[in-house]
């Protein structure tokens, strides 16, 4: 009986995640477009587009190899099982323990591995732009990301995601300098993987700018709706992940019982609109930057992160 | 009972019989090829069963044999410990494997009598190293190891650039050997004693143990490829046959490595705990640089050897961790980092053969080996690019595949670091963790780079036309290997549980049993610290997959059209406008260049009006080639030149020398204290 329980939680958890990532971008979206003066779409515009790509006729260039067709399948896999895995609304989930923090970061590298491929694959310069573009940003993204990994797995003493939320929630963390790096280097790093302003524009269009966009210039129909969906996923992933670390307050544990987890959601679903809410103002905010001062922005968070390490190394207070 | 030794000592003379044999078969072609191939291939397969039961037995109890051969006060000694049969495992794997796809692939051989005697002699050198028990018989086989691979680097010595290749692998590879001389001379001390069970139960000085670490560093490490020793290795390795490549790449530096382990972790006893610090800010420079070299090149096997020289930084990061914690006696920390580094020996050995053996295919199929000339391949030579991209994921260090479970390891076992009291390890150590995690991420780009460049887009030139799939045996061998490395991926458990008897000896600890977690997991100290599951990461992923796939095709439109792709209004675009090897890179040079090759562009721009090209030029330079090498071969040049007229003199003044010299030698003996 526990067991199904723990599945059914599992279960509900992957289709939470599923369900909440398209209303997520909406939200984001429409707060941006109010903070303009604009009326915005509505929430729900994400998932009528989603229904409405699907419904549509797949264009394929005509060189297009199985490797295209398969790939928007295997990215959207990835990141939803990446997604499935992070402590949303609670923790110590029954199949948490199949992928650590590292094994997460390293299931979003196959992701992208096979967008950028699937960027090269119909031989256009819009492709190879946008896939040699994203592997420059991902070698810098990836190591910073990994890096903060270690401070916090320095921190709790683990890499296992409801370890490190259990630890962070309890009064044994206190102020230190190396987790507010982290947060700070996190925060770089997920607006760089998500290809928000200022690192790329979700919403334009324009070749000398664009790096995500370029990769997926030849998709269309049910494809992009996959590809589209995965950008949906891995923005949430990222907004849960920075939660269940650096908000881990109010998460049903697995001692808690059932009926901690209707507050579980909740609060979940509050953190992640103030999330939304902070990424919307950040957006609006400040400019896009040019490609190659994207090395910069990372660096910094590069640096950020190896400070903190650094600072953990020599003193595990810090 | 016949001792499993003296049966591998079989083995090695069958292969060194099947090498001689080869001399007059290779005459024969055709015939000929698939006969020494079938040889290689049923000896290294026997050879594997005896080492296959061994494991299952009893692989800790040593099996010795000695030959009446080598100087005359000792003989000719060896052993099979758990160490070396794991080693000999990797050897004759890889020498299987090479040799089913050698059936297929020998046949387009232009020079058969060049290539067949040497490559069973080869094998049969790199087990003799392994095996080996005395400082004499281990440098007299690794010795025979760098001149077997010689001679095949040199079968096609007409071509452009191999003679100099030759060269240089031959220099370095002396030079290395020097070197392993003079380490196994300060181990066997004054007493002389060559066996390897003297030099065990003797106790070096602190002194002869740091001179042995650097000579050590400077043998093994020029073979395996370490930063600043592998200018050889990118030359030598693309320039032989695609399987000899493979084994030289694959199996060659893991000898290297085996020997690295031999002497560092069971003869020279315990480390100080600054060797760790050395060997981890080799590894982890070599990783990085190996990478970013493989980033530059559009060679597609120049690529996987620069690659090579990455794989054998990552090893010795792990082996440098498992060093500091030895010397701090955390034994069980540095278990897992020896776990690791010896995974990654295993799993490099897997993909690495695997990548060249695709990197032949495209050879044999298209006549070249410069990316910028390939492309579109996916299309026709879909079995092969299948293959190749799974040992593109597996190098890259992604999940579900075995690349990405030692890469874990090392990052688990760096997280151990902590508690390391030296303040150099506690600077070093998160420093090094960075580089691994920067070439982990440099790799992935590389290898998109070198799938995406080669296998897809459009065809760069006419070479491409013709391509078509290639032979039965070398697909056999490439998806036998794809397949052990999803397997090593999903179950990794099983081959951490077998590295325990290598490391149980080495370092007294061992990793906890894996293969009683339930579901198959890794749990290298406590599951609410770390753990990772391959086989349900797979699970999921083609669960998702399918879901979403099913999902797609019950409720979604099917229609599919196909069209030209998006030219941006402009018709029939050539295929000359896509992304090559080069301007891929730019993005990284960009970044990473300018210090590491003094990268500089310089655009000219037609002035306004004109509709004459623009021009980009790139200036590189390999700096470790211009700053090291480069000063050492004027010094000998000037040496030479200046020392020439020596040659030149009168009988008088040659006398006078002699005298001189004599008094000069004598006045110093008598002032040494």
């Amino acid at each position: 009986m526990a067991l199904i329980l723990e599945l059914a939680v599992q279960g509900a958890q992957m289709i939470l995640v599923l369900l909440l990532a398209p209303l997520l971008t909406g939200f984001v979206r429409k707060v941006k477009a109010r903070l303009l003066r604009r009326q915005g779409p509505s929430l729900v515009q994400p998932y009528r587009d989603l229904l409405r790509l699907m419904r549509k006729e797949v264009v394929l260039a005509d060189n297009a190899s199985w490797l295209f067709r398969v790939t928007p399948y295997l990215i959207f896999a990835t990141t939803w099982v990446a997604a499935a895995l992070i402590p949303t609304f609670a923790t110590g989930l029954t199949f948490s323990w199949t992928a650590d923090l590292i094994a997460i970061v390293a299931l979003l590298g196959s992701a992208r591995f096979f967008l950028a491929l699937a960027g090269m694959d119909v031989g256009t310069s819009f492709g190879g732009i946008g896939s040699s573009r994203e592997v420059m940003i991902a070698s810098l993204a990836e190591p910073a990301m990994l890096l903060i990994v270690f401070s916090l797995a320095l921190v709790a003493g683990a890499t296992q995601l409801s370890t490190v939320a259990a630890f962070m929630g309890s009064p044994q963390v206190g102020l230190r300098v190396s987790l507010g790096m982290s947060l700070i280097a996190l925060v770089m790093v997920a607006v760089a993987e998500n290809a928000r302003i200022p690192v790329d524009n979700p919403s334009t269009h324009l070749e000398l700018t664009m790096v995500h966009e370029a990769m997926v210039l030849e998709y269309s129909g049910r494809h992009l709706a996959m590809i589209e969906f995965a950008a949906f996923l891995k923005l949430l992933l990222y907004m849960s992940l920075i939660c269940c670390v650096f908000l881990p307050w109010g998460q049903a544990t697995a001692e808690a019982g059932p009926e901690s987890l209707a507050p579980g959601v909740v609060a979940y679903i509050g953190k992640l609109a103030v999330c939304g809410i902070l990424l919307a103002v950040f957006e609006t905010a400040i400019a896009k930057m040019r490609v190659f001062r994207v090395p910069d922005f990372l660096g910094a968070a590069l640096m950020l992160a190896l400070l903190g390490t650094l600072l953990l190394f020599v003193s595990r207070s810090l | 009972m016949i001792s499993s030794a003296a049966v591998l000592l079989w083995g090695v003379a069958a292969l060194l019989g099947t090498a001689v044999l080869a001399v007059s078969e290779s005459r024969r072609s055709g015939s000929g090829t698939r006969l020494i191939y079938g040889l290689t291939l049923g000896i290294s397969a026997a050879v594997l069963l005896v080492l296959a039961s061994r494991i299952a037995n009893d692989p800790v109890t040593p099996s010795t044999a000695a030959l009446p051969l080598g100087l005359p006060w000792i003989g000719a000694h060896f052993r099979l410990d758990a160490l070396s049969t794991f080693f000999l495992a990797v050897v004759n794997f890889g020498g299987a494997m090479a040799s089913l796809y050698g059936l297929g692939y020998g046949r387009h051989e232009s020079a058969p009598h060049r290539v067949l005697p040497f490559f069973p002699a080869f094998l049969a050198a790199m087990n003799l190293v392994v095996m080996a028990d005395d400082a004499f018989t281990f440098l007299l086989s690794w010795e025979f190891m760098s001149l077997a691979s010689w001679a095949l680097v040199m079968a096609h010595h007409r071509e452009q650039d191999n003679a100099r290749a030759g060269y240089i692998y031959l220099v370095m590879a002396s030079f290395g050997t020097l070197a392993l001389l003079l380490a196994f001379g300060l181990l066997s001390g004054p007493g002389g004693n060559y066996t390897f069970e003297a030099m065990r139960a003797a106790s070096p000085t602190p002194l002869a143990t740091a001179f042995v670490l650097a000579l050590m560093l400077l043998g093994a490490g020029s073979k395996a490829g370490l930063v600043p020793l592998h200018v050889w290795l990118p030359l030598a390795h693309p320039a032989a046959p695609s399987h000899v490549s493979a084994l030289m790449s694959g199996v060659m530096t893991k000898v290297a490595v085996y020997g690295f382990i031999r002497v560092i972790f069971d003869l020279l006893g315990e480390p100080a705990w600054w060797s760790g610090v050395v060997v981890l800010f080799l590894g982890g420079l070599t990783a990085v640089l190996g990478i970013l070299y493989a980033l530059m090149e559009k060679d597609l096997k120049r690529l996987l050897a620069y690659s090579t020289i990455e794989n054998v930084g990552v090893i010795f990061v792990s082996l440098g961790l498992a060093l500091a914690f030895r010397a701090n006696a955390m034994p069980s920390a540095a278990a897992l980092a020896l776990t690791a580094a010896l995974f990654h020996v295993l799993n490099h050995s897997f993909f690495k053969s695997l990548l060249f053996f695709g990197a032949g295919a495209v050879l044999t199929a298209t006549g070249e080996r410069d990316m910028e000339k390939l492309g579109g391949l996916i299309h026709r030579m879909p079995l092969t690019s299948f293959a190749f991209l799974v040992g593109c994921v597996a190098i890259s260090a992604l999940p579900p595949f075995n690349g990405f479970v030692s890469e874990w390891l090392a990052f688990q076992a760096i997280l151990q670091s902590p508690d390391l009291p030296e303040w150099g390890l506690k600077v070093m150590v998160p420093a090094v963790g960075g580089l691994l995690a920067l070439s982990a991420a440099l790799a992935a780009a590389c290898f998109v780079k070198a799938f995406g460049i080669t296998f897809l887009g459009r065809p760069r030139s006419a070479a491409v036309e013709p391509a078509h799939e290639v032979d039965r045996y070398s697909l056999t061998a490439m998806f036998s290997l794809a397949a052990l490395c999803l397997l090593a991926g999903i179950v990794p458990g099983l081959v951490i549980d077998g590295l325990s008897s290598v490391t149980l000896p080495l370092i007294g600890s061992r990793m906890p049993v894996q293969m009683a977690q339930p579901w198959l997991s890794i749990v290298p100290i406590a599951t609410s610290r770390s753990s990772y599951n391959g086989l349900l990461v797979f699970l999921f992923i083609a669960f998702s997959a399918a879901a979403a796939a099913y999902a797609i095709h019950r409720f979604a439109s099917h229609a599919i059209r196909r069209g030209p792709a998006w030219g941006c209004g402009f018709a029939d675009v050539t295929p000359s406008s896509q992304y090559t090897a080069v301007s891929f890179a730019q993005p990284i040079r960009r970044v990473f260049g300018t210090f590491a090759f003094r990268a500089r562009e310089t655009v000219e721009m037609p002035p306004p009006g004109q509709t004459g090209p623009a021009r980009l030029d790139v200036e590189m330079h390999d700096v470790i080639w211009e700053t090291l090498y480069l000063p050492i071969g004027k010094a000998l040049d000037f040496a030479t030149d200046h020392l020439n007229h020596l040659q030149f003199l009168t009988i008088r003044r040659y006398l006078t020398l002699v005298f001189l010299f004599l008094v000069v030698l004598l006045l110093v003996l008598a002032l040494w204290p």
